[in-house]
Order: structure tokens, then sequence, then C-alpha cells
């Protein structure tokens, strides 16, 4: 079934990325595990405080599944909601998950909690590593509304497998934040066409930070994370695989930290009509970078 | 994330001489520090930063470098972070070549480090900000701080303007909550640093370098010294179905 995965909520894009029936929810609502920092603050909680975590099948396969609620504090992390990704990745070690899945949307360090979201997102990227060297493949999926920013944006570089849509974004700081430290010549955070090309799916996909784009829908999303834990990959860090990343991004500061805009870039690639790359379909963008995109390595 | 450059507190020359009273080869490049040092007749790795420098691609690339350079000529040899950043660079440029990429793979770096047996101990000595921390002193086995670091995620007036929540009240909640509050002493209450340096920093790193902390304790830790009451709770729940109450 065909809907859009920028539109659902976290709830929905889990339910429809894992097979049909299959998810079983982990400290559900219901259990009204809440952060206990938002109180002092006035601020309103939520039930799940913002993520939903549980078990459930991957094209037959047993994995584990986390979606950030992009409604909630844009999906920012907690002291409560960083803990359950952490529980959720060892609990992945302990079950011998197939993988795990994990559907971010979120600005990262939820500023409410300010110290203790920073250290919750460090162990969420330590927990990712220690899953990868358990053996367990990690797949990220890039598609909601908020992006996937912050600290969280690094975490998402730590896993196995990106896989975003065109409309995913996917950075560290944003353009807001950027426009505010250093102006609006800098970064003009209202310029959505710039903040897309320097942000979005389509740029990732070509400089080799994303491994797969597929469209705003969350069959594509459930189909291209299937094929993801089907990849035989080499799931733990090798010293080789780093190398291999040093020297990726090595050469894309030589190759491309003169340019000024993403569609210089583009160019450099080979693009042959740069201007034009926001209006491709998915597929025809895909079909149109193949043989001049830098393949993702992680 | 305030870029306001404040005047740098520590000389990172002189904490070095404190640090490594056996001997220390350590040279700055661009705010860029790399080198070795003597710990009980042992070479160790130092990779750091100074000058309270924004983290961009190009320093976090050098530091993921100096990394994979220790792990692939000296197995098992320990490194040192030694951290004084004020952040990732807050710049468009950093951000189209993918920033995050280059502060993951400086994670990764340090991770596959700890992986092949290496020690690796951080330092706050003088600031760690948000961005810049995680992959430095935050990935490493064990971060510790001297007491007159500063450490936070930014500042209380840019927290105010984002969080909406008066500064005043802020500054109140500082004040009793660790977790509004920056400084070291938040932060080793809430588990995010072991422990803070007083007295003989070159006796506290040769402790720190001869217990093996690879293993992330930290939300147990927060828990034990009250700092986060929560974290530990929810992931056991959620790891191994412990009753959560």
């Amino acid at each position: 079934m065909s809907a859009s995965y920028l539109e659902a909520t976290a709830r929905e894009r889990i339910l429809a990325v894992l097979d049909a029936g299959s998810f079983s929810e982990l400290l559900p609502p219901a259990r009204r595990v809440v952060s206990p920092h938002l109180g002092q603050l006035d601020a309103p909680v939520s039930f799940d405080d913002g993520v939903v975590i549980g078990e459930g099948q991957l094209g037959g396969r047993a994995v584990m599944a986390a979606a950030q609620e992009g409604g909630f504090m844009g999906g920012a992390v907690g002291e409560v909601h960083g803990a359950k990704l952490v529980g959720l990745l060892k609990r992945a070690i302990r079950k011998q998950a197939a993988g795990v899945v994990l559907l971010l949307e979120t600005g990262g360090v939820r500023l409410h909690e300010a110290n203790a979201g920073l250290i919750a997102v460090s162990e969420v990227m330590r927990a990712v590593l220690e899953a990868r060297a358990a053996g367990i493949p990690v797949i990220v999926l890039v598609g909601g509304a908020n992006g996937c920013f912050g600290g969280m944006g690094i975490v998402a570089r730590c896993a196995n497998t990106i896989i975003m849509s065109e409309e995913g974004r996917l950075a560290m700081s944003g353009p807001e934040v950027i426009e505010t430290a250093n102006g609006v010549e800098e970064f003009d955070s209202r310029d959505r066409a710039l903040v897309w090309r320097t942000t979005g799916g389509k740029h990732r996909y070509l400089i080799g930070d994303c491994k797969q784009l597929v469209g705003d829908d969350t069959e594509a999303f459930r189909q291209a994370a299937i094929a993801a834990l089907g990849d035989a990959v080499a799931v733990p860090l090798t010293l080789e695989a780093l190398q291999a990343e040093q020297e990726m991004l090595r050469q894309r500061i030589v190759s491309f930290g003169e340019a000024e805009d993403p569609m210089d870039i583009w160019a450099e690639l080979g693009v042959p009509a740069p201007q034009a790359v926001p209006m491709l379909e998915a597929q025809a963008f895909t079909a149109m970078a193949e043989g001049l995109r830098i393949p993702f390595k992680a | 994330m305030s870029q306001t450059p404040t005047p740098s507190q520590v000389d990172w020359h002189a904490l070095a001489q404190t640090l490594f009273p056996q001997g220390q080869q350590i040279s700055e490049k661009d705010n860029f520090l790399s080198g070795t040092a003597q710990v009980d007749g042992a070479t160790v790795a130092v990779v750091g930063t100074t000058g309270h420098t924004p983290i961009g691609i190009e320093i976090a690339l050098a530091q993921a470098s100096a990394i994979l350079d220790t792990v692939r000529e000296h197995p098992g040899r320990a490194i040192v972070i030694l951290v004084d950043t004020q952040g990732q660079r807050l710049r468009h440029r950093d951000e189209m070549l993918g920033i995050n990429s280059y502060m993951a793979h400086l994670g990764k770096c340090v991770e596959l480090a700890r992986r092949q047996g290496h020690r690796v101990v951080g330092l706050v000595y003088d600031q760690a900000l948000s961005g810049g921390f995680i992959t430095s002193g935050l990935i490493a086995d064990a971060c510790y701080a001297l007491p007159e670091a500063t450490i936070r995620v930014m500042g209380l007036p840019a927290m105010a303007r984002i969080t909406k929540v008066p500064e005043e009240r802020l500054t109140e909640l500082a004040r009793s909550n660790p977790v509004f509050a920056p400084g070291p002493e938040n932060y080793l209450r809430m588990g995010g640093v072991a422990e803070i340096w007083h007295g003989d920093l070159a006796q506290a790193l040769r402790e720190a370098l001869s217990v093996d902390r690879s293993a992330d304790t930290r939300a147990a830790v927060g828990q034990q010294r009250g700092g986060r009451q929560w974290a530990q709770r929810v992931i056991e729940a959620v790891a191994n179905d412990a009753p959560l109450n």
C-alpha cells in the first residue's frame, strides 16, 4: 500500500515499514514512562517520550525497530527517549536480532534536558557501534519533515546503511543555528531551496552520505530496508573500511572544498543539468546519478 | 553552541608538562594537537584540540587520521584525547560537505581503537560543548575533567530562547538540577564524566590508564550518583525485560 512517509506519524511509519501485524511495542504509551525533566519547565510530556520502540519482522526476519515522533519536540532526544533507543540496541544483541531499523526524525539533543540529552545521544552512538560490533546491522531511514540533525546526524552515519527520501534531510547544525551564529550571508535559513540543496536526500546521495534514495513512500522505504537487511555487508568496523572512509572524506575536501553551492559539486561530478536536479523524481534521479555519484561507505 | 570566543584559560604546553612529567612530543597545528608522550615508561598517543577551536571537517579528519595511524602502526598503544572546543563549526560549507559524516568517522575510528584493545582516555582540560564533545571526550572509554573545565550543551541565554523558558527560571533550576547547569560536577553526577581530577594530574592519568573502562557504564553510574534517575532503569527494562518501578 502506498502512502506518504513524510506525512505519517512515527507509529504509522513503523507499522508500514515492518511486516503487517508483526510489530509489538515495548514500553508503550500505556506504561507512561515519561520525561522526568519536562515537568519542571512546565513543558508537556508525551507518554512514549517521543519514540516508539519494539520488536517485529522485516521481510520475515526478526528485527528491532524504533521510530522517532517529529511531532513531539521535533523528535529531540531526552533522558528517557535516549535510554529507550539504547535499551533496544542492547536487546537486539541479547536476542541476536537480524537487524535494527531506526526511523530517525530528530533535531538532536532535547535542549529542555540539556546535559542529560547530550549524554543520552552519546550513549545511543556507542550502543549503535556496540550492536555493529556484535554483528547486528543497523539500518537508518530518514524521511520525516524535521530531518535528522545534531548529534543524531552523527549517530545516523555510524549505522551500516542510510536510506533517505528526497524530502529527508541529514546534517548537523540546523540552518537557523548557523544563521544565528554567523549571519544570514553565511546561511539564509529562509532560502528553502538552498536548505534543501545543502542537506536534502539527493545531495547526500550524490556525495556518498546515503546508500539509497527512495520516493516519499512508506512501501518504498520498506522495500529498501528489506533489501538492506539482505545485503551481505561487513557489519563490524574494520581498519580497512575506516581507511577507505578516511580517503573518501579526504578526497571530498580536495574535490569540493572550494565549492560555494551544492550545485557546484553536482556539476563537478558531471551531473548534466544541476539546476534540474530538484525537479527529478526519485527513480529518474537515481538513474541519472548512476556512474556519477560517489559510492556510499559506512 | 555560542561561537563567541572566550579567552583560553589553559595553556596546553603547561598542561602537557604537568600531565606527562616523563616527557612528551606534542605539536600544535591550527589548534590541532598530536604526538606522543611517556607514561609509566610506556608511549601513549596524544590527540586533541586547543584554543576553544570549533571542530570543522578538517580538524575532525586530522584527529581521525592520527587515531587510525596509531591503530595501524602501534597496536595496543593507549590514546589520550585532550578536549578544548567551542563545539562543531557553524558554517554552511561544513554542512554542505557533510560534517556529521566527518564527526561520525572520528567516532568510529575511536571505537575501532577501543575494540582493538587500545585504552582511550578523554580529558576536558578547558571547554567542551555539544557536537565537539560527542566525538571527543564522550566517545572515549571514560571522560575526565579538570575542576575549572566548562562543559555544556549551550549557554543558558540561548537555551532560554529556544526552550522559551525564562532565563531566570533556568538559572534557578541550574542551582539545584544537574541537567541544566554547566560544569564538570553536573556531568560527574550524571555519569558523563568519570572523575574530576584534583592535585597530581600525572598520577590521575596513570590510574586512569591502568583500568579497563571500555564498557559504557555511564547510565548506571549516573543512577548511582543520583544525577540521572531514569536512564539505567529504562535501558534495563527494554534490554532485559527488567521490571520498571
